[in-house]
């Protein structure tokens, strides 16, 4: 579905990363794993559009996404759940994730979809005349997630979905990935956390510094010595 | 759907019979004529609410497209003895485009880059306004613009003034309104609360940006317009950058991004200076200390954001 060839991003003259191969297949979960400044935000960032590649070429169904505006790429069928959640503060629960269907025109569908985001998210609906930005942590990771799927993505592009949360928060988070992406969305997820990552992904690749370190299906990356050592702090 | 409001219509007739109250007082003419710069300035502090409070582009050179306005209106009316009907849209057309001609630059930048830009585009308009002799009459101003009419009768004394203006406020604030209501007005919010967010969900912050510069342009112009025909007279005296500060001041002090926020700062900053005349020098003075107690004590204005009807879809039960 996504095929990511050769991808170099360059923060003015210093590389972010390095002739980046990745492949996400319809229906998987794919994990970037990494450690601070690996490029793993980065790479997302680059498919979403907000970063523009210096060289190599981004295909999504075919199409390259490399010259494309990022509010164009939504349209496309991909949605980013930024880094840091990127609720709209001032706005309600119900707004924000109203304003996720922007890119459609479907209202009835968009009603029933709204009901589906809150029975994956009961704690959105009790809150949804609530400004976002009184939300908890959690619930404001949910709702930035509820947002995103309101545009039907073909592809939900994950951004640290365990930042700053609280372990119980982060569990309830990755079921729900799980769970959305049982329901048929592709899922390119960005984590520090590995150990979460890696139970809920089907693929993984590991970061290092711009460049690919280890690739591999998970239970591949599982038994691999250096990530058991370095990311999942098993010896 | 849409119910009128208990409260409107006292309102309205307080609004209609105002003119013929303030016939009892000695001095009707001068509060008419504050009567008439209240509707203008309530335009004028709208049209900013949309660029300042909606899409959160912090532009500190309103007074140009005011000025712009007045004196598209007062050279077709005086030169080319258009009619005010064809001239207020004509103006009100003229400034937005010169808001979409300044948008499309400026939109790029952020914050007090901004602020300069607008800040210096306010300047340069002024300058020509003075300097443009051939067209402007320069700083001797245009005198002597026409009273607009209505069929055979003319609209020329203060009272009349006073309705034209209702009028065209009420029109204006209907059709602001409608617009921040929209769909539209949520989408100028998310580009002022996170620009990468809204196009994460395929919002394009520069099309907002542009149109509420336009829009907000649009009907400064109009304001500007209703300015040249009420005073007869325009000079670049009354678009220097003390307005466009007085015009960000009164948006800041009703309350960004709120519609009865903007009506109330437009109106009480119009009529304090009036109202403090007799401490004479010193009522600047006081102003300023109102202000900055405000902006300690109440910083989201006098109506500000947080009385906001809650969820524009009006998809809740509430």
């Amino acid at each position: 579905m996504l095929k990511i060839e050769g991808l170099t991003v360059h923060y003015g003259v210093i590389p972010a990363i390095k002739d980046l191969n990745i492949e996400v297949p319809q229906g998987k979960v794919v994990c970037l794993i990494g450690t601070n400044g690996s490029g793993k935000t980065t790479t997302l960032k680059g498919v979403s559009g907000i970063v523009k590649a210096k060289a190599g070429r981004i295909l999504f169904e075919g199409k390259d996404l490399t010259k494309v505006d990022p509010h164009q790429i939504v349209h496309m069928g991909i949605s980013q759940v930024p880094e840091g959640r990127g609720v709209f503060p001032d706005l309600t629960v119900l707004e924000n994730l109203q304003l996720g269907a922007f890119i459609r025109k479907d209202k009835k569908a968009i009603k029933s979809d709204l009901e589906e985001i809150f029975s994956l998210f009961p704690r959105l609906e009790e809150r949804k005349n609530q400004l976002s930005g009184t939300l908890s942590g959690g619930e404001q990771q949910m709702l930035a997630m509820g947002r995103a799927l309101m545009a039907r993505p073909k592809l939900l592009l994950l951004d640290e979905p365990s930042m700053g949360l609280a372990p119980i928060i982060v569990q309830e988070i990755f079921k729900i990935v799980r769970r959305i992406n049982e329901e048929g969305t592709t899922v390119m997820l960005v984590e520090q956390n590995a150990k979460m990552a890696l139970s809920v992904a089907h693929y993984g690749y590991v970061l290092e510094t711009g460049e690919i370190v280890a690739q591999g299906t998970v239970n591949e990356l599982k038994n691999d010595d250096m990530i058991r050592k370095i990311y999942l702090g098993i010896h | 759907m849409k119910r009128i409001k208990i409260w409107a219509i006292p309102a309205a007739i307080l609004l209609l019979m105002l003119p013929f109250v303030v016939q009892m007082f000695d001095n009707a003419d001068f509060l008419l004529r504050i009567a008439v710069m209240i509707g203008i300035y309530i335009i004028l502090t709208l049209s900013l609410n949309i660029i300042v409070g909606y899409a959160g582009q912090f532009a500190l050179g309103h007074a140009a497209f005011y000025g712009i306005g007045a004196y598209t209106a007062a050279l077709l009316m005086v030169n080319y003895d258009v009619s005010f009907w064809l001239a207020l849209p004509a103006a009100a057309i003229v400034t937005g485009f010169f808001g979409f001609l300044l948008g499309t630059p400026v939109m790029r930048l952020k914050g007090d880059y901004l602020g300069i830009v607008t800040l210096g585009f306010g300047e340069i308009v002024r300058l020509i306004f003075v300097n443009w002799i051939d067209l402007t009459n320069g700083p001797m101003g245009i005198p002597g613009i026409p009273a607009p009419s209505l069929g055979s009768y003319t609209l020329g004394s203060n009272m009349d003034f006073y309705y034209l203006v209702l009028v065209v406020t009420v029109i204006s604030v209907l059709i602001i309104r409608r617009i921040v209501q929209s769909g539209f007005g949520l989408n100028l919010l998310t580009v002022r609360e996170d620009e990468i967010a809204a196009e994460s969900i395929g919002i394009r912050p520069m099309k907002y940006k542009l149109l509420a510069f336009t829009i907000g342009a649009l009907f400064a112009g109009v304001a500007g317009a209703l300015f040249a025909v009420t005073a007869m007279f325009v000079s670049p005296d009354s678009f220097q950058y003390v307005e466009s500060v007085n015009i960000l001041a009164m948006v800041v002090l009703g309350g960004t991004a709120s519609i009865p926020g903007s009506i109330l700062g437009a109106t009480i900053l119009t009529v304090a200076p009036e109202a403090l005349r007799f401490i004479s020098d010193y009522r600047l003075i006081l102003l300023g200390l109102i202000i900055v107690l405000m902006m300690v004590y109440k910083p989201s204005g006098f109506w500000g954001e947080s009385k906001r009807k809650r969820n524009f879809f009006g998809m809740t039960g509430r």
